[in-house]
């Protein structure tokens, strides 16, 4: 983990309300696909964890949803402004264990992590297929970003406006080595009872501080009690225990 | 340059800066960052007899100017605190260390505490007696004079290291409390733990905490907070560090002017990893422009208007 100042180099609206804000700073403490950053803004007490789309150098890209008062001063913000940011949070997705041929399922805002993850199975010469499931065609984002860095990419929408009608679970391949997701809860637990293959699966919690002192985002495991924002944000398929959820 | 030095019920501090128990874990996440041998010292993850998850998720609300915790105490039990924690935790720092002790009944606290006091690190038991009661109906032992005297009268009878009375402010008087620890045999009062709080919302008119009300800190509550450790510090003459809604190094030396021997931080740690040790590198500065040669002599210092 690092604290740092970032500056602003873009930002601009991706759907009506997802942004993409594009900063630079030091941003060697972000290591991992599947990462995120702690965001202090003025006047609010706690800072905004974002999950990091892409790290290139000392250039990070972040997605939001603009959902509640602090995303919205967010978008406010413009080229140049500067960011307090703790970077490096959370253990992030472990490509080592894809397979030969992995699926990437994104869910809404639970798309960006993939991109990261994308580039670094292809790197690694993977052929890499990625599901990305909206709720209907103004809101998908990302598609191209995904294609251009040659993952095939199939989406889906909820009113069947783009892509295949359905939830990202309708989008699975009929073979594949080992899957990773990020998206709503409702998404995930569909896509732990679907998925034939073990996988990884990226979670989201009501956070303090986003580093693992306050105990605010714990969750019980078969592997013990786990703080979402250190231990997580990614757990193993195995040892998600949905009873304890609520 | 003047002294931080301060002494805390027996113990030499290098600086009367703590970061409060809940905020700090056992200080692995804060040692990544910086050495915390800076500090006086800290109160480790509050303590139970038997492990404990805590309270459902979500657990966490933020406000103006501060936040709701329903963490619950959640913690590896006081077996695996000593045999796990404690090990790890002397690598990264050298000082003694305050041990913060929960219980539910009378026994527990006991039991915990005399199981930490034979640690050679533990140099405080800081017995936070805002934890509800199962034998007495669920009140909180820190909401009734009796109730908490028997908590610290137990803690005393087992333990050689000296027990400070952790207070919850949610009480008509709290130097009523307070007097009552006293009188037990605190041998310090720490003060304040978090006042009960709640937020609502609206998109789905649920509480934002599953546990529906919480534990406020941060520093909306400063101002409460050092009414309270003026009121309490005015009551006994045990030491008393001063808790709520801290986070520079002047909030640190206006809590001594108002009674406090030493001061706690926590919410600031959770958003400002770095602020416990900001305030150590400040504190000299602050004490010069103040004309403050030995920080002990702030202690009590507040001066009252003249009546007219």
């Amino acid at each position: 983990m690092k604290q740092g100042l970032f500056t602003i180099s873009e930002h601009r609206p991706l759907t009506e309300n997802v942004m993409e804000l594009r900063l630079r700073g030091d941003a060697s403490a972000v290591t991992v696909p599947g990462q995120f950053v702690n965001i202090r803004l003025d006047g609010r007490f706690l800072r905004r964890p974002i999950s990091v789309c892409d790290r290139a150098g000392d250039t990070l890209t972040l997605i939001y949803k603009i959902v509640g008062g602090g995303t919205r001063q967010m978008a406010q913000m413009r080229a140049g402004q500067q960011l307090d940011l703790l970077t490096g949070l959370g253990n992030g997705f472990d490509p080592s264990l894809a397979g030969d041929a992995p699926v990437l399922l994104g869910g809404g805002v639970g798309t960006p992590p993939m991109y990261w993850l994308a580039k670094t199975l292809i790197a690694r010469g993977m052929p890499v297929r990625a599901v990305l499931g909206f709720n209907t065609k103004s809101e998908v984002f990302y598609e191209k970003e995904l294609q251009a860095l040659g993952a095939e990419v199939t989406v889906t929408t909820v009113d069947g406006s783009c892509g295949v009608k359905g939830f990202v679970t309708d989008g699975l391949p009929k073979q594949y080595s080992y899957f990773f997701a990020c998206g709503p809860e409702p998404m995930l637990k569909a896509v732990w009872k679907s998925t034939g293959t073990s996988g990884q699966l990226s979670f989201e919690e009501r956070m303090g501080c986003g580093f693992g002192a306050c105990m605010g985002c714990s969750c019980k495991t078969l592997t013990g009690f786990k703080r979402i924002c250190k231990d997580g944000p990614v757990l193993r398929k195995e040892e998600i225990l949905w009873e304890a959820r609520v | 340059m003047g002294s931080t030095r301060v002494n805390l019920c027996g113990i030499e501090l290098d600086n009367p800066v703590i970061p409060a128990s809940g905020t700090f874990g056992y200080g692995y996440e804060f040692a990544e960052l910086y050495d915390i041998n800076c500090l006086g010292t800290f109160s480790f993850k509050g303590t139970t007899r038997e492990p404990r998850f805590g309270n459902p998720t979500p657990r966490i609300a933020e406000c103006t100017a501060g936040m709701i915790n329903a963490v619950g105490l959640q913690n590896p039990g006081v077996e695996k605190v000593i045999s796990e924690e404690l090990p790890r935790l002397r690598k990264v720092f050298r000082k003694p260390v305050m041990a913060n002790v929960s219980g539910f009944s009378v026994e527990d606290y006991a039991d915990t505490c005399r199981l930490l006091d034979r640690q050679e690190q533990v140099g405080w038991l800081e017995v936070n007696i805002s934890c509800p009661n199962v034998h007495g109906g669920g009140m909180s032992f820190g909401t009734d004079p009796a109730a908490a005297a028997s908590v610290i009268r137990a803690v005393k009878a087992v333990t050689t290291k000296p027990v400070i009375a952790k207070l919850s402010p949610n009480v008509t008087d709290i130097t009523v409390i307070a007097k009552a620890c006293e009188d037990a045999g605190a041998d310090g009062i720490s003060l304040i733990n978090t006042l009960l709080g709640m937020r609502i919302d609206l998109k789905t008119r649920r509480p934002v905490i599953a546990n529906t009300m919480g534990g406020f800190s941060g520093p909306a509550i400063f101002p409460v907070a050092l009414r309270m450790v003026y009121q309490t510090a005015r009551a006994v003459t045990v030491p008393v560090i001063g808790i709520g809604g801290v986070g520079t190094a002047e909030d640190v030396i206006e809590m001594m002017l108002a009674g406090a021997t030493a001061v706690e931080i926590g919410a600031a740690n959770l958003v400002d990893p770095f602020v416990c040790r900001d305030i150590v590198r400040d504190l000299p500065e602050v004490m010069r422009q103040y004309g403050i040669d030995d920080l002990r002599d702030v202690t009590g210092g507040v001066k009252q208007w003249e009546k007219t």
